[in-house]
């Protein structure tokens, strides 16, 4: 079973964190995946980077641009992870946009992420129908579960559809913004929070995008399986270092 | 061979919307209505009325008899110069705000990266009365200082771009942060043909009255509608695939695009998309876009800012591939030469971007009898600071 399904089985609210590769220097990789597990994170999001993210919000634009200032690339990254299923074992999920993994090859791409031991995958611009038509045979392929994103405004309708065409979980961004641009939940992402959960979806739902303390992740996670920071989270490795991992997750469990 | 866009939104193996699920409910609205709003008779009938009275269409088809004579072919020029606010522009920015109205929004977002785009958003807006802010690279604002001030006067907010190389690409990502963050009451005009299905069609549509007037303009002024060649300069391609609608089916028209080659296509500081670029996914198509192996796009340069974009609308992209257009590209010397050429033989000052189509003349020979309509998609009132200095005036 991939590791994904199996942590989404786990009888706890899962926290799961983003990380841009390559920042704040080249090479923090692996120290940061191996420090997220061991302070009890349950999956990670590993951001390759991009160089014009553009659902992202200034301070996920400036850690991909200094990664890629710092000479990350895809082959680099791959490299970095080759032996990370020596040490870690919780998900590991890539997170970024379709235009380097178009160049690598798609299938390229999917069968390296194989062979490393990636789960899943996160591509928020590649769209359900071209996921579809195009490439779901060759992520099936490699056991990679390709996660979608649903918003607000996303109707019932299409919500459903994501849910068919989904195995792992699905994401869901709490708010109409980019990453990293409002924190705190109204009325309105409560009402969407509960809207959701009605729906009893075969799919279990994980809250990203507005996650930043203890406060948010619990109200987050009231009714969803999880949540995801990534913004936050990178502000504090800018603000502290890559040596307080352990501070950041504690303050949010 | 088909040229136009297929009902999922590609041009060949171009085009499509690779877009975040956050923008999927906008775009997906637009899909379904833009067909059907454009061909309701009061639309129709509001849009040709503006054109007409607004923007003062048909614009001319002149033909260039001192051009005409120095390369020994007919020269017809198409005078989207004329327009008003100075360019092609205007055309899909009326037909975009009358779409956004359509539709029931209340705010108008935009990219510009010279400014003239912005400029026939924040024209529009301030005809229609609606809220328009235009997003413009940090760069881009300090070097066309004016346009920034025609915006500004016009009502719309002009907000920098402060992200990446701080132009047109960066412009253009915020413009599509704002919708994410805003995705209710606001309309995103795109001035390009470019983006996520439908606006490159939609576009091309609003701009194809330039082809529709060439047409019989042509019939008038040489008892044929269909010219030899239609040449035009591509940026994202708005103007060009307007040029060229009517005439993507005439096997017998030639197709021509002229790119910015910048200091050379080899020189590492040029926008010849064609030349330089590979398939990809930019702004929601997929098209050819300069990137580097890895990927990571790569920020073009030209003189003209109206052609310094990484990436071409995918239909050009799709006449490239096929053979269906012949692609040229000209450098800022050619171009700027054959800018003042222009204004020696004929008194039309041009926009540096339409410098580069009438830089075609140094790359290839027409025939006496040819005819060759090219469209003179700007004016050069924006681009006088440039001249000046490139010639020392």
């Amino acid at each position: 079973m991939n590791r994904i399904n199996k942590k989404m089985q786990e009888d706890k609210k899962l926290l799961s964190l983003y990380f841009t590769a390559g920042y704040p220097e080249l090479n923090n990789t692996v120290k940061i995946i191996e420090d997220l597990e061991a302070n009890g994170v349950d999956m990670i999001e590993i951001g390759l980077p991009f160089s014009d993210p553009l659902a992202d919000g200034p301070t996920i634009q400036n850690s991909s641009t200094i990664a890629l200032k710092n000479g990350m690339t895809t082959n680099l990254l791959f490299k970095q992870l080759k032996d990370i299923r020596k040490t870690v074992s919780i998900p590991l999920i890539v997170m970024g946009y379709f235009n380097p993994m178009l160049q690598y090859g798609v299938e390229d791409f999917c069968k390296k992420c194989s062979e490393i031991g990636i789960d899943g995958l996160i591509m928020p611009d590649l769209p359900l129908a071209v996921y579809q038509d195009e490439y779901e045979a060759i992520f099936k392929k490699y056991n990679l579960k390709n996660i979608f994103l649903i918003t607000p405004q996303t109707s019932n309708e299409r919500i459903k559809q994501i849910d068919e065409a989904s195995d792992a979980f699905i994401y869901m961004v709490s708010s109409a913004s980019v990453t990293g641009s409002k924190s705190g939940f109204g009325d309105e992402q409560t009402a969407y929070f509960k809207r959701i959960a009605s729906m009893q979806l075969k799919n279990p739902q994980i809250v990203g995008f507005g996650i930043n303390n203890n406060e948010t992740f619990t109200q987050a996670t009231e009714d969803a399986k999880g949540a995801i920071i990534g913004s936050a989270f990178i502000k504090h490795l800018t603000e502290n270092g890559v040596d307080t991992i352990k501070e950041f997750v504690q303050e949010i469990r | 061979m088909n040229y136009n866009v297929t009902k999922k939104g590609y041009y060949g193996t171009f085009g499509g919307a690779y877009i975040p699920e956050m923008l999927y409910p906008n775009v997906e609205n637009l899909r379904q209505n833009y067909l059907k709003v454009m061909a309701e008779p009061d639309f129709k009938a509001e849009f040709d009325q503006l054109l007409k009275d607004y923007v003062g269409r048909p614009s001319p088809l002149y033909f260039a008899k001192r051009l005409s004579e120095k390369y020994n072919t007919k020269v017809y020029l198409k005078r989207e110069d004329l327009n008003h606010t100075g360019a092609h522009k205007v055309n899909n920015t009326i037909g975009q705000i009358l779409m956004a109205k359509k539709l029931g929004k209340k705010r108008i977002i935009a990219e510009t990266g010279a400014g003239q785009h912005g400029v026939a958003t924040a024209t529009v807006c301030a005809l229609m009365g609606m809220d328009c802010v235009v997003y413009m690279g940090e760069i881009d604002i300090a070097r066309q200082a004016p346009n920034v001030a025609r915006m500004k006067m016009l009502g719309a907010e002009v907000r920098p771009a402060l992200s990446g190389s701080k132009t047109l690409k960066d412009a253009t990502n915020e413009a599509i942060r704002d919708w994410i963050n805003n995705p209710v009451d606001t309309h995103y005009i795109i001035g390009s043909a470019i983006g996520p299905h439908p606006y490159p069609d939609m576009v091309t549509r609003f701009q194809s009255v330039i082809s529709e007037e060439i047409k019989w303009q042509l019939k008038e002024k040489e008892g044929r509608e269909n010219p030899d060649y239609v040449v035009a300069c591509i940026g994202g391609g708005s103007n060009a695939a307007g040029t060229y609608y009517h005439f993507l089916h005439e096997e017998e028209v030639g197709i021509i695009a002229v790119e910015a080659a910048g200091k050379g296509i080899n020189s590492g500081e040029s926008a010849a998309t064609s030349a330089l670029g590979k398939e990809g996914v930019i702004h929601g198509c997929k098209t050819l876009l300069m990137q580097t192996n890895d990927g990571q796009i790569t920020e073009p340069y030209s003189i003209s800012a109206g052609l310094d974009y990484p990436g071409v609308g995918p239909l050009h992209a799709h006449l490239y591939k096929t053979g269906r257009g012949e692609f040229y590209s000209a450098t800022d010397d050619e171009a700027m030469q054959s800018g003042l050429e222009l204004t020696k033989l004929e008194g039309i000052i041009p926009a540096i971007e339409s410098s580069h189509a009438l830089a075609i003349f140094k790359h290839k020979t027409f025939k006496p009898d040819d005819v060759v309509v090219l469209s003179l998609s700007g004016r050069g009132d924006k681009d006088l600071d440039n001249y000046i200095k490139y010639f020392n005036l």
